[in-house]
């Protein structure tokens, strides 16, 4: 039991990050379909460079520049061009998806160097892995997951505490006033959308780097799209997102883990938990019409200060 | 210089601009392919060639085209209620779930009878695919956009189920798979390609006399701008909701039948090759008007077609085919700016068209 | 000779293709209150809009305390001392009033929560802004939302402040309420601006006058040295009677009767709460009352697209509670209704005017198919007889046109319906006084028809002229039902601040 709990977390890291990248996205009032499309590059580069370089760190950064560069195609068409979210995000996803393969194509089959493997090796964290259960779990993992955990609590001081999370969200509940106010809205949706990009590409630079950790095609299987159902699942909180992303990584092993034991279920139905439980929490949040919890008033609309 | 409204262009104007960004993208691409080392007119000629060039390569083109169409029509009329649903890749799979339940369990009846049962069970399945967020956004206000993305993946893993498990094939060794069908459950050709074309064409017109002509795509149209006003003018938003939401869905799903009769034959998982979400661009392309999108869905299953030739003739990857259709829509999806707005310059007031 | 702090000159201003700014000329002292008039459209917002930094002037120059300027932000207006405070709050629901006064200009990487909080009672205190630092605006009143928007400016060091159509969603005690604010702020050296098209406001407070017709400047007055009479001529541009005709009743025979009716908000709190009136043929019933006291859902409750919680509705005796649109509609009963939000209820933007028309006409006809004849000559009827000023009737969007033609054909189509009942919110506003006027003769014209009105209305003056009783609405309660010839600005003021008058009319509410 304990080490699916372990294998939970590992399984939830990159879709935990892709989460965090589009909750800040959409936080600024932008819906970034391209999910998949920003993991998909950032996987492929941060291969690449693992690959050929054997530096993790070249590797880990070039991952996150990769997804925010796709992050910036999205930003600069809906920021300054102000096109159609949502198929500009469908958009980025298949020349994401386009783009990797082209890149990944040459790279199928490779192993990384050494260096790398090495690197993202278990390391136990003194004191903190031996509490019993959460310890095993949380505390005896790799170098990207600490990362993880890291960015989490720094986005959670980021949006609540600072004066920047504070204009971060006022743009995203209403950009005339935060432009009233004197903030500079463009810089900070750049800003943002760009830094969300980075995090997805980290998340696919955990799959391609440490979780599987071959090159293959299709190697998100979808998991951008979950990131997306992620963010309402986390009600836009950081926090919220580690408990929806573990739970969801964790459905997603489970079903091989249950084959051993005959369930009356059939797998193929626990495969679909994660999505009706999104399902669920879509439509008991528009039940409740909470004041609190809802989205950012200006996702999805383009902002122009001169719109009479 | 800044950004500044224009009077907005309509008309032919706003499509010199699109063909221009379609140029421009096309000539943006080419720079792009020169630095790999390839010849980009060779290319772009040979993709036309690998689309058009034979009757073979034509039946194959018009075979993407068709379900892109047919989907688009169906999508087209919830998004004219403003309903941004991007569900069409689950209707499309719960369609063919439909089809294909007649397929397999009835597949003695005479060939016409057991095809128009397949096409009313993929419409209803379609249909009810689409009506239960529909159902949700009316009385509660759910989002539509992340509701039908997630009935998408209950559908996927539904056939999934299908294909693994319920209806799996026990003639299949090793790699699971649901049954071919019997002949009589396959969509006869006319021409070379299966009446689909027929069913698409006949749609457009359906579509579109629908959308313009009749009280029902009136009111629609009105529900969409505004419900107030609909319900101020007697409008029962959800006998109209429920009226679009069904004929919506079902055209959607009537594209998974088209695809498992007239295409593969059988029901499996890379059924729609994540069509569904193509077609969300090529309906807002169309500009929701039904014979646009014949046009729009004709151009992206020639980028498709001659992509996957050259991808044999070339030896280039077929994800290059992505890529340019890709950076395409950038284009296009940008040029809707200059269509809306345009550049002043300060104390001047001078007017830059592009 | 107070200090100049402002000097505007030839500022000149386009959107698309319409001329909003020519040739304007603005000149802002220390200490004096500016009141800047002119009718709707007339391009005050456009010109403050481009002081506060949000618009970019065509051509002219901007003089900051003598030193020339270029705004490319609200940020450049911001840092120069400029705080402009919006009729449309430019608030975040969810935030509280100290982030949201904070936001944007806040030194330091954190919040300091504590700090902030001092800091703006004291400005608080010493302009007399009463408000909650910590209390979340979307449990504000609207006063209060003014009072955070004062403070926001003040809190950024603003001595040039800003105010457009302040008074709009205020009562008349609250009016006073603040220009007792804007004497301090005077007092303590700022110059202040005020956006109004409100002449009696103009002569109580400001100290100079400039007007605006047509988007440019007309003349700068001395309010010592001026009148109503005079600023009127030079708003409008002709010397215009501003007093409406009130014409004859009609049979006043009983038409609608509202009975102990309630109507709920979406969270179960009551919008409107237990009222009685009735409605007389040939006669215009005036409904007063500050924004949100349950106008807007007694329109809607009336015309069927608002539930009607307890009590009934009675139309020539006969039920129509819990009737929607439609079925008011097929019982014969016509109910025309123009709601205040035209461009959201009552018309469709994106049609063209015959497919506007159409709206009512369309479900006379059986079959599937529509049939536009009748509403293409209807059409062509209220252009004509209305003066719309359109490219055509076909194929042009409503929405391109002026707000007066937009307004008149919304006007036109309902009282094409032939109506018994005619219910309007607010028609016109947004309108320039001469659409105005023509607003207030097609209601009197109904009224002369002998059809029913009920119209709901902002401006006190015109509520007084144009109705023959006024019913004043507070808290979705009637305060009282009164004779408009016989009634004064100070009572229903009152009235509207829900000061409830023991009279014969409303002990039936008891």
């Amino acid at each position: 039991m304990i080490s699916f709990l372990h294998a939970t977390v590992q399984a939830g890291t990159a879709l935990l990050l892709a989460t965090l990248g589009e909750i800040i996205t959409q936080k600024v009032g932008h819906l970034n379909l391209g999910v998949e499309g920003m993991m998909l590059m950032g996987a492929v580069m941060g291969f690449m460079v693992g690959f050929n370089t054997a530096n993790p760190i070249m590797a880990i950064l070039t991952a996150a520049i990769a997804g925010a560069t796709g992050a910036l195609i999205y930003a600069f068409l809906t920021v300054t061009l102000k096109a159609n979210q949502e198929v500009t995000g469908l958009t980025l996803t298949t020349f994401g998806a386009g783009f990797a393969t082209f890149v990944g194509d040459k790279l199928v089959g490779f192993k990384l160097p050494g260096e790398i493997n090495h690197f993202f090796r278990q390391i136990s964290l003194p004191v903190l892995a031996d509490i019993p259960v959460i310890g095993e779990m949380f505390f005896n993992q790799n170098i990207y997951v600490y990362m993880s955990y890291a960015i989490v609590v720094l986005l959670g001081i980021l949006l609540y505490k600072t004066n920047i999370g504070l204009n971060l969200r006022m743009i995203g509940e209403n950009a005339g006033a935060a432009d009233a106010s004197g903030i500079n809205v463009l810089k900070y949706k750049y800003g943002f959308i760009m830094l969300g990009g980075a995090l997805c590409g980290l998340g696919g630079g955990y799959l391609s780097l440490v979780y599987v950790p071959v090159w293959q095609e299709g190697i998100t299987a979808g998991m951008g799209w979950i990131a997306v159902a992620l963010v309402i699942f986390s009600l836009w909180n950081p926090y919220r997102a580690i408990g929806g992303a573990y739970f969801f990584g964790g459905l997603s092993i489970i079903g091989f883990r249950l084959q051993k034991y005959s369930l009356p279920i059939s797998i193929y139905f626990l495969d679909m938990l994660p999505y009706l439980a999104t399902i669920v929490v879509l439509i008991f949040m528009s039940l409740k019409k909470s004041k609190e919890n809802k989205p950012p008033n200006e996702l999805s609309r383009a902002y122009f200060r001169e719109e009479r | 210089m800044r950004i500044a409204k224009r009077d907005e262009l309509t008309g032919n104007k706003a499509t010199y601009v699109r063909i221009i960004a379609i140029l421009a993208a096309l000539l943006f691409s080419g720079i792009f392919l020169l630095i790999t080392g390839e010849n980009p007119l060779e290319i772009y000629i040979s993709m036309i060639d690998g689309a058009l060039g034979s009757g073979y390569r034509l039946t194959e083109t018009i075979n993407i085209a068709i379900p892109l169409l047919v989907a688009s029509l169906g999508m087209m009329m919830a998004y004219k209620m403003k309903f941004w649903n991007i569900g069409a890749e689950g209707q499309i799979f719960m369609g063919a779930f439909g089809a294909t339940f007649f397929a397999l369990y009835f597949n003695t009846l005479p060939r016409p009878l057991l095809l128009i049962l397949m096409a009313i069970g993929a419409m209803v399945m379609g249909g009810i695919w689409l009506l239960i967020p529909a159902y949700f956004k009316g009385k509660f206000g759910t989002n539509e956009t992340l509701f039908t993305l997630m009935m998408n993946y209950v559908a996927i893993k539904w056939v999934t189920y299908l294909q693994y498990s319920m209806w799996k094939d026990p003639n299949s060794m090793g790699f699971p798979r649901i049954a071919n069908f019997e002949e009589n459950a396959l969509l006869p050709k006319l021409f070379g390609v299966h009446i689909g074309w027929l069913i698409a064409l006949v749609l457009v017109v359906f579509v579109y006399i629908y959308m313009t002509r009749t009280k029902t795509g009136y009111e629609l149209a009105v529900i969409g701008e505004s419900e107030n006003t609909a319900r101020y003018a007697g409008i029962s938003i959800k006998s109209t909701m429920f009226k679009t939401m069904l004929i919506g869905g079902g055209i959607v799903g009537l594209t998974g039948m088209i695809q498992v009769s007239g295409i593969s034959g059988t029901l499996s998982v890379e059924l729609t090759g994540g069509m569904g979400y193509t077609a969300v661009i090529t309906t807002w392309l169309s500009g929701l008007n039904a014979p646009a999108a014949a046009v729009v869905c004709f151009l992206f299953a020639l980028l498709e077609q001659g992509g996957s030739y050259i991808q044999t003739a070339f030896q280039i990857s077929a994800s290059v085919a992505q890529i340019l259709q890709s950076i395409i829509l950038f284009f296009v999806l940008g040029s809707e700016f200059f269509i809306r707005y345009k550049f002043v310059r300060d104390k001047k007031i001078k007017e830059v068209l592009k | 000779m107070t200090e100049k702090i402002v000097s505007m000159k030839n500022i000149s201003k386009t959107f698309g293709s319409v001329k909003a700014l020519s040739n304007v000329n603005l000149d802002l002292y220390k200490g004096e209150v500016h009141s800047l008039l002119g009718e709707n459209g007339a391009g005050k917002s456009t010109l403050m809009n481009i002081l506060s930094g949000i618009y970019v002037p065509d051509e002219g120059s901007l003089s900051i305390r003598g030193k020339k300027v270029r705004l490319r932000s609200p940020k450049d207006s911001i840092d120069l001392g400029i705080g402009m405070i919006h009729q449309h709050f430019k608030l975040v629901d969810v935030l509280t009033a100290k982030e949201n006064i904070v936001a944007g200009y806040n030194k330091g990487v954190f919040v300091k929560g504590k700090e902030l909080t001092e800091k703006i009672k004291a400005t608080s205190v010493k302009y007399g802004l009463e408000i909650d630092p910590d209390k979340k605006v979307y449990n504000m009143s609207v006063a209060e939302k003014q009072r955070v928007e004062i403070l926001k400016v003040l809190y950024r060091g603003a001595d040039v402040l800003i105010l457009d159509e302040p008074t709009a969603v205020l009562t008349p005690q609250e009016t006073e309420g603040l220009f007792d604010i804007i004497r301090n702020m005077a007092k303590e050296g700022c110059a202040v601006v005020i956006i109004t098209h409100k002449l009696n406001e103009v002569m109580e407070i400001s100290d100079k006058v400039t007007i605006l017709r047509k988007g440019q400047s007309i003349k700068t007055l001395i309010k010592n040295e001026t009148n109503v009479n005079e600023l009127t001529e030079e708003m409008v541009g002709e010397a215009i009677d501003l007093s409406i005709k009130r014409v004859p009743l009609g049979s006043r025979k009983k038409v609608m009767e509202i009975k102990n009716m309630t109507v709920l908000h979406g969270d179960r709190t009551k919008a409107v709460d237990n009222i009685n009136f009735d409605l007389y043929s040939g006669e215009i019933l005036g409904v007063a009352g500050i924004a949100g006291s349950g106008q807007k859902e007694l329109c809607d409750a009336l015309a069927g697209l608002e539930k009607i919680h307890s009590g009934d509705v009675l139309y020539q005796g006969e039920s129509i509670r819990g009737k929607k649109p439609g079925d008011i509609i097929k019982m014969g009963i016509t109910m025309s209704f123009v709601p205040e939000d035209r461009l959201g209820m009552g018309l469709v933007a994106s049609m063209d005017i015959v497919d506007n028309v159409l709206l009512k006409e369309y479900q006379k006809y059986h079959g599937v198919m529509l049939h536009k004849k009748t509403s293409k000559e209807k059409a062509m009827t209220i252009v004509e007889q209305l003066n719309v000023s359109t490219p055509g009737i076909n194929n042009y969007p409503v929405r391109m046109l002026s707000g007066g033609n937009i307004q008149k054909i919304l006007l036109g189509r309902e009282i094409a319906a032939d109506p018994s009942v005619m219910i309007t919110a607010y028609p016109s506003r947004g309108l320039d006084i001469a659409s105005s006027m023509l607003v207030y003769d097609l209601l009197n014209k109904q009224k002369q028809k002998d059809v029913a009105v009920l119209y709901i209305g902002e401006d006190l003056d015109v509520l007084m002229q144009l109705s023959d009783r006024i019913l004043v609405l507070y808290n979705g309660m009637i305060t009282g039902i009164v004779d408009a010839k016989a009634t004064t600005r100070e009572q229903l003021g009152l009235l509207m601040s829900g000061v409830v008058e023991e009279t014969d009319e409303n002990s039936q509410k008891r």
